[in-house]
């Protein structure tokens, strides 16, 4: 190995040295964090004070021009189209984890991680522009306009899932061996093993990628804008286009001025309250687990 | 764990002193001279970085460096002074009146349907009622059995804003089916739906319609929707391109305006499918 | 009886997981197929190194794949020693009810939802304006970064946490310092975790689009320095896609590039953390 050995002397002070020094790198990205929070803070902060905050939940519906700034329809349509994503993802990005600790001939999980890596890392405008050319022609043979909430979660779903993948594989990876080994020794099946064993204790990190995989989907703009419709409504069915809150944050932001702009980095301090909202949900479910 | 972090500085950082080296050396080779930093509407922004490449040839020294970010952005940077001079796809609005606006190109926008629509010709008031709702299936313009699905522009567009303009009407009386951003967009959109109606720039939709794209262009009032009726003034639907600067332009600024409005830029702006200026 | 039930469930099971990763392999091959089917006539030589001209529509996309290459630098070396440090930070020193980790913590998690397109209205007022970069390589890079941070050390933060506190015990009855015992047995044991959160950020930042228009802009020259606007493949690609009428052909040639250069990437981020972190990332 590199290091060095180490003498008694010097233990306490390397470690108080190490403890400062990624202190200050955490406060100085603590601080860095801070300042984006600050800018959404102030540039929102005409519409927010004097209870401003109310117009997004009332009124007749996104008429920036007139006024009006409800932003519930597309709320509604966010998390709709996160969940749905999430519901086709989670099982098979977890499966596709299992897959490859559990049942791939070894010569498999290579090639199979690199496709995830690379799911991971098409740029969102090429999902766009895929989905944009071959799903939403296909969703419109099916029932128009084709481009709808399903397509919107179908497209989400294709770009979560590397992130459920990797992330499970990497928590299944940290289960010890031990366990598993002895599992099998007591004469569990592979199903016994996966399920029983491994899937229990990986699920925080499996959460923590759900979790992850949720604010991509949730944060995720250019693709979806390509696909969903971007009309403002409630979906009502699958096949209803919608528009999602980083959609219309797109679409409008560089022809934004006043009060309309301002509503606009309201709407993104609302997609930040939600995601904290998952995140403090998610952090209850670990510590639950934990026990 | 400091080990680590060395081991990782070393290696990326000797990766990034090449790269830094690499480039210092191609830097060298242009001298620093004048820039010019025009920001503002995407559909200008790809004209504008052709003719500011033409220009930085035609004067050693000047750089010419194109942002984009949507005629706001460039009404706004150009008052502000973050760039010298504005990009802006649409006419001043008269709250902009301390602002000059320099043509450079005019952009015909005309109505396509998808190129298995039966339908040739559709009137103003047709399309009012198409847009509006209150037609909503092809067989009652006599095409066939089949949803209408209608493309409409996002809130700001200047596109959008001259489209409710000319066929008198607000946003909020449009029900739309899908709502679009860019132009090309609208392009595909429509090539992937039979029912489709949208608006797009002309020039673009010829190209695209030449080149096998499913889509054809509607004439409007009687009027073909091409180039040529464009640049004549004869179709009734066109927007101006402009360039923006705060007050008479002067220096470099002015030079540069007055190149993008000569006739030594035509072929640049026919080659991004727009209408060159009638002199 | 109970014991083919059982044998049942478990084919059940088997055939389960086989027909979800068939199913993920078979849509990959589609889009994938369907890039390369529309991008491979453009993919030879003079189209990496030459100069887009037309608006992108002819030459290549030699000083765009520059730029990438040093706007990713930038985002790289900002963010594994900030994100290692608060990560160690995070999960070594501090207790899980600490206030400033809870917090710190907290503001992460957060921002992983901001929208991109907010991030780069961020950077644009932090970097180019406020700081003075204006549009550049430097502004985008470091923009994007504060998008990588998140994901990374949460990823990172997770490994660590993953790894059994006997590990540690047994490093400290040994007499390793915490440091030591940082280099030597945990890092290793969190590799996987680093690698795919490595992996992720890179991909992320390869496929930003929103945040690095409006921080290291449009130019599409070949830079002369880090202090230069330069354009990045993913505008690129969607300038061309959505705005540039008749540049579908190079942009899902410069989308098939942008996937070749994240293998290669990936490629090297994977054997760096073999070699630095020593334990190979097939642990089966």
């Amino acid at each position: 190995m590199i290091s060095s050995q180490h003498n008694i002397s010097s233990l306490s002070r390397a470690d108080a040295t190490l403890a400062r020094v990624t202190g200050s790198i955490a406060l100085a990205v603590a601080v860095l964090l801070g300042l984006v929070l600050m800018l959404l803070v102030k540039e929102s902060w005409p519409v927010l004070a004097g209870g401003g905050w109310t117009r997004f939940f009332a009124g007749e519906g996104w008429f920036p021009a007139g006024g009006q700034f409800n932003l519930l329809a597309m709320l509604w349509a966010t998390l709709a189209c996160s969940a749905g994503a999430l519901f086709i993802a989670v099982p098979l990005g977890v499966s596709s984890a299992v897959f490859s600790r559990f049942y791939s001939p070894n010569w498999l999980v290579m090639p199979l991680r690199r496709i995830m890596v690379l799911l991971a890392g098409i740029p969102s405008v090429v999902y766009g522009l895929w989905g944009l050319t071959v799903l939403v022609p296909l969703v419109a043979r099916w029932e128009p306009p084709g481009a709808s909430l399903l397509s919107a979660i179908l497209i989400l779903a294709l770009m979560i899932l590397p992130t459920v993948a990797l992330t499970s594989e990497a928590a299944l990876a940290a289960v010890p061996a031990s366990n598993l080994q002895g599992a099998a020794a007591l004469g569990l099946s592979r199903k016994g093993i996966v399920l029983g064993v491994a899937l229990p204790a990986a699920r925080i990190g499996i959460l923590t990628g759900a979790l992850l995989a949720a604010m991509r989907a949730l944060g995720e703009t250019m693709a979806v804008l390509m696909v969903a419709g971007n009309v403002v409504q409630t979906p009502a069915s699958l096949f209803d286009p919608v528009r999602v809150l980083t959609a219309n944050i797109a679409l409008e932001m560089p022809y934004a001025t006043g009060d309309h702009r301002a509503a606009l980095f309201a709407s993104s301090l609302l997609l930040m309250l939600i995601v904290t909202m998952l995140a403090w949900l998610a952090g209850r479910g670990g510590a639950h687990a934990n026990v | 764990m400091k080990n680590i972090e060395v081991l990782f500085y070393r290696s990326s950082f000797r990766f990034v002193m090449i790269a830094l080296i690499a480039a210092s050396l191609i830097g060298t080779a242009s001298a620093a001279g004048q820039k010019i930093v025009l920001t503002g509407s995407s559909t200008i922004a790809p004209l504008a970085l052709e003719i500011g490449k033409r220009f930085e040839k035609l004067n050693p020294g000047v750089r010419v460096d194109v942002q984009s970010g949507g005629s706001t952005r460039g009404v706004n940077d150009a008052r502000a002074g973050l760039a010298d001079i504005g990009m802006a796809s649409r006419a001043l609005k008269p709250e902009e009146s301390d602002l000059m606006a320099h043509r450079i190109a005019i952009d015909g926008i005309g109505i396509i349907l998808h190129r298995k629509n039966p339908v040739q010709a559709l009137s103003d008031e047709q399309i009012k009622e198409i847009y509006t709702g209150k037609i909503t299936n092809w067989q009652q313009l006599g095409g066939e059995d089949r949803k209408i699905t209608v493309v409409n522009k996002a809130e700001g567009r200047s596109t959008l804003e001259l489209f409710l303009h000319h066929f008198q009407l607000r946003n909020s009386d449009i029900h739309a089916h899908v709502v679009i951003g860019d132009n090309q967009q609208g392009i595909k959109t429509v090539a992937g739906n039979a029912g489709a109606i949208g608006y797009v720039s002309i020039g673009t939709a010829e190209y695209e319609e030449a080149h096998g794209t499913p889509i054809h262009l509607l004439p409007m009032a009687g009027v073909p929707a091409t180039v040529a009726n464009v640049r004549d003034g004869r179709f009734p639907l066109s927007r101006p391109l402009n360039l923006i600067s705060k007050g008479a332009p002067s220096g470099m600024a002015k030079r540069f305006i007055e190149f993008a409005q000569s006739a030594a830029v035509d072929d640049l702006v026919t080659a991004q499918y727009f209408v060159p200026l009638a002199r | 009886m109970f014991k083919n039930h059982s044998r049942l469930n478990d084919q059940l099971l088997t055939l389960s997981v086989w027909f979800s990763v068939a199913l993920v392999a078979s849509v990959f091959f589609w889009v994938l197929g369907d890039l390369t089917l529309h991008g491979i006539a453009k993919l030879n030589w003079s189209f990496l190194v030459s100069a887009p001209e037309n608006a992108g529509r002819d030459g290549g996309i030699g000083p765009i794949l520059v730029s990438t290459l040093l706007i990713l630098s930038v985002a790289l070396l900002a963010t594994i020693p900030l994100g290692l440090g608060t990560a160690v930070y995070l999960s070594e020193y501090t207790r899980r009810d600490n206030a400033l980790a809870r917090s710190i913590r907290m503001s992460l998690n957060v921002l992983a939802g901001v929208p991109s397109i907010v991030f780069g209205l961020f950077g644009n007022a932090l970097f180019c304006i406020w700081l003075g970069l204006g549009f550049s390589i430097l502004s985008g890079g470091l923009t994007l970064a504060c998008m990588m941070l998140p994901i990374f050390i949460s990823l990172t933060e997770s490994g660590l946490a993953a790894v059994s506190s006997e590990w540690r015990h047994g490093a400290a009855a040994l007499g390793l310092t915490r440091a030591a015992a940082l280099w030597h047995v945990l890092l290793p044991a969190a590799a996987p975790a680093i690698t795919a959160g490595l992996m992720l950020s890179i991909g992320r930042a390869l496929a930003e689009t929103a945040a690095l228009i409006f921080t290291s802009g449009y130019v599409d020259r070949m830079p002369g320095s880090l202090s230069d606007s330069g354009r990045a493949l993913s505008v690129h690609i969607y300038d061309l896609s959505m705005n540039v009428t008749g540049g579908d052909e190079p942009a899902y040639g410069a989308a098939l590039v942008l996937i070749v250069l994240l293998v290669v990437i990936n490629g090297i981020a994977a054997s760096l953390s073999d070699r630095f972190l020593r334990l190979r990332i097939t642990t089966s």
